[in-house]
C-alpha cells in the first residue's frame, strides 16, 4: 500500500551520513537502505513522515517535517486555528481528577 | 544541557491529549487499587521489591481488550508507569519498554511470557507506544526520567535498553546513551516477534521491522471508525426529517417519513461505505487518494441501493442528482478520516488531501441543499 506520490519531506544529506544505519532500523516502510555503506532513499513514495530517522540520527544528516498523517487531527487543528490535534481525548471521560 | 532541550524533536504537531494528561495525574489512587490479578508479587531487588506480574491474560483482560477496541472505555484504560518485573529477572535480564496503555502493555506481557525480564512502562497518558511517540509523550525526555526514576541501572549490569520500533519516532537514542548511559535497542514492531528477536541475537529481521496493514488490522479499527460517524447520524437525518417534512403548511411527519426515508437509507449505506468498506476493502479500490477511494465506494454503494429497490424511483430527476451529489461527498469525507488509523499515510499527503477536498465537500453539500430547495419549490409549485 502507497499513499500520495512525491509529497514527503524527506531529505538525506548523504555527505554528513556517516553509514549507522539505524535511520534503516526504525523506518517502519523500509524507505531508506544502505548503499555503498550510506543511507540511501530507496522508496521516498513509501515514506510517512513518522521522523523516527530524523530523530534517531546522531549528525542530523536527516531532514523530515515529521508528522501524524492524520485528518481529523489537521481538521481539528484548523477549525482551531492550530498546528494538528490528535482527538484522542474524550471530554466526556475527564470528570473529576485530583 | 537543560532538560528542555533534551526533546529534539518528538514531532511538531501539538497532539497535546490534554484531557488525558489531567486524568492520569493521579494514576494509583483511582483505577488501579481494585482486583489486579496482573500482579502476582514482588521480585526483590537490592533497592527493594518490584511489582511481579503475570504473563497471562485473566478473563477480565480478554474482555477488557474487547471493550478498549470498540469503545471510549480505552480512553481511560492505564496502568501506573514505573518498573515491573516479569518471571525472576536478574542483573543480567533484558529490560523492555513499554507505554501505560494497558493493552499495549498486556500484549507485551503476554508475549514475554516464560521469559525473565524488567519493563519500564512509560507515562504516554493511556496512549499507544506509536501513537504517543508520534506526540512525543513516548519520547527521550519520558525515557529518561523512568531510568532515573526506577534506578534500573543499579538492579542490572548491562547498558542496554529494548525499545519498541514504533516508539522511535519519539526516541533520540543518541540523546539517551549520553545521558544515561544505557543504549537503546530497537526491537521488533510487533510484541509476537520479541522471542524470535531475541534468539536471532537481538537483531530483527526486515520483515519484523515494517509495519504490514493487513484486512484484518483495517476490520479490528473500524469500530472506532463507525463509533463517531454514527454518533452524527441523527443530526443528518433530522436534517433529513425536516428537508422533506417542509410543506407549506408546515412540518408534516408523514411526508418526512414517506419522502425522506429512501435519503435516510443512503445516509446509513453512505455512512457505512466511508467507515466501514473502504477501510476493509483499502488497497483493492483504485487510486492512493483515501478521500477518492471513499468517494468511489460511496457511488458503488449509492448506486447499489438505488438500483437494487423501487424506493429510489423519485418522482423528479433533481432527487437523484442531489443523491448521487451528496452521499459519495460524505463517503469521501469520513473514508478521509481513516488516514489517522491508517499505518502509512503522511501529513503532508493529508493536507493536500484536505486542501482539494474540502471546497468539493463544501460546495457539494451546497449544491445538494439548493437542489433540494429547488424540488420542494417545483412541490409546492412556486416555481
Amino acid at each position: 500500500m502507497k499513499y500520495l506520490k512525491n509529497r514527503s519531506t524527506l531529505k538525506l544529506f548523504s555527505k554528513k551520513c556517516t553509514g549507522c544505519s539505524t535511520c534503516t532500523e526504525v523506518c517502519p516502510h523500509r524507505v531508506i537502505v544502505m548503499r555503498d555503506k550510506k543511507a540511501f532513499i530507496q522508496d521516498i513514495n513509501a515514506c510517512m513522515e513518522c521522523g523516527a530517522c530524523e530523530i534517531n540520527c546522531a549528525v542530523d544528516a536527516i531532514f523530515v517535517d515529521a508528522g501524524v498523517g492524520c485528518a481529523s487531527a489537521i481538521i481539528t487543528g484548523m477549525l482551531n486555528n492550530t498546528e494538528p490535534i490528535c482527538g484522542c481525548s474524550d471530554n466526556s471521560l475527564n470528570g473529576g481528577c485530583c | 544541557m537543560k532538560e528542555s532541550e533534551i526533546v529534539k524533536n518528538p514531532s511538531q504537531n501539538e497532539c497535546g491529549c490534554t484531557q488525558m494528561q489531567n486524568s492520569s495525574c493521579c494514576s494509583g489512587e483511582d483505577n488501579n487499587i481494585k482486583s489486579l490479578k496482573w500482579i502476582i508479587g514482588n521480585v526483590n531487588t537490592p533497592l527493594g521489591p518490584v511489582k511481579k506480574i503475570s504473563g497471562d491474560w485473566s478473563r477480565k483482560d480478554s474482555l477488557e481488550q474487547i471493550k478498549s477496541r470498540i469503545s471510549s472505555f480505552r480512553m481511560n484504560y492505564t496502568v501506573d508507569p514505573g518498573l515491573y518485573a516479569i518471571g525472576d529477572p536478574d542483573e543480567n535480564s533484558d529490560i523492555f519498554v513499554s507505554s501505560n496503555y494497558k493493552l499495549s502493555f498486556d500484549i507485551l506481557r503476554k508475549e514475554l511470557h516464560g521469559l525473565n525480564a524488567w519493563i519500564i512502562v512509560l507515562d504516554t497518558k493511556g496512549i499507544n507506544v506509536w501513537c504517543a511517540a508520534g506526540k512525543g509523550t513516548f519520547g527521550t525526555k519520558e525515557l529518561i526520567s523512568k531510568i532515573k526514576q526506577s534506578r534500573i541501572a543499579n538492579i542490572v549490569r548491562h547498558k542496554k535498553i529494548i525499545v519498541p520500533q514504533l516508539g522511535a519516532p519519539g526516541i533520540d537514542s543518541p540523546q539517551v546513551k549520553r545521558i544515561t548511559g544505557f543504549r537503546i535497542l530497537f526491537g521488533p514492531v510487533r510484541a509476537s516477534d520479541i522471542k524470535e528477536y531475541i534468539h536471532n541475537g537481538y537483531k530483527a529481521t526486515e520483515v519484523m521491522r515494517t509495519v504490514k496493514f493487513t484486512m484484518w488490522d483495517r476490520f479490528i479499527l473500524t469500530p472506532m471508525e463507525l463509533i463517531p460517524v454514527f454518533k452524527k447520524l441523527p443530526l443528518f437525518a433530522l436534517i433529513i426529517f425536516i428537508l422533506f417534512g417542509l410543506t407549506p403548511a408546515g412540518i408534516i411527519f408523514k411526508s418526512a417519513l414517506l419522502k425522506g426515508s429512501p435519503y435516510l437509507i443512503a445516509l446509513l449505506a453512505a455512512a457505512l461505505a466511508g467507515a466501514f468498506l473502504t477501510p476493509v476493502l483499502l488497497p483493492y479500490i483504485p487510486f492512493r487518494s483515501f478521500s477518492i477511494k471513499g468517494w468511489i465506494m460511496g457511488i458503488v454503494t449509492i448506486g447499489a441501493i438505488k438500483f437494487s429497490t423501487p424506493l429510489f424511483n423519485f418522482n423528479s430527476p433533481l432527487l437523484t442528482i442531489a443523491l448521487f451529489v451528496f452521499f459519495p461527498l460524505l463517503s469521501s469525507y469520513i473514508a478521509l478520516q481513516f488516514t489517522g488509523a491508517s499505518t502509512y499515510t503522511n501529513i503532508s499527503g493529508v493536507k493536500r488531501e484536505i486542501k482539494i477536498g474540502l471546497p468539493f465537500y463544501i460546495s457539494g453539500t451546497i449544491a445538494s441543499l439548493v437542489i433540494i430547495i429547488f424540488y420542494k419549490l417545483f412541490q409546492w409549485s412556486i416555481l
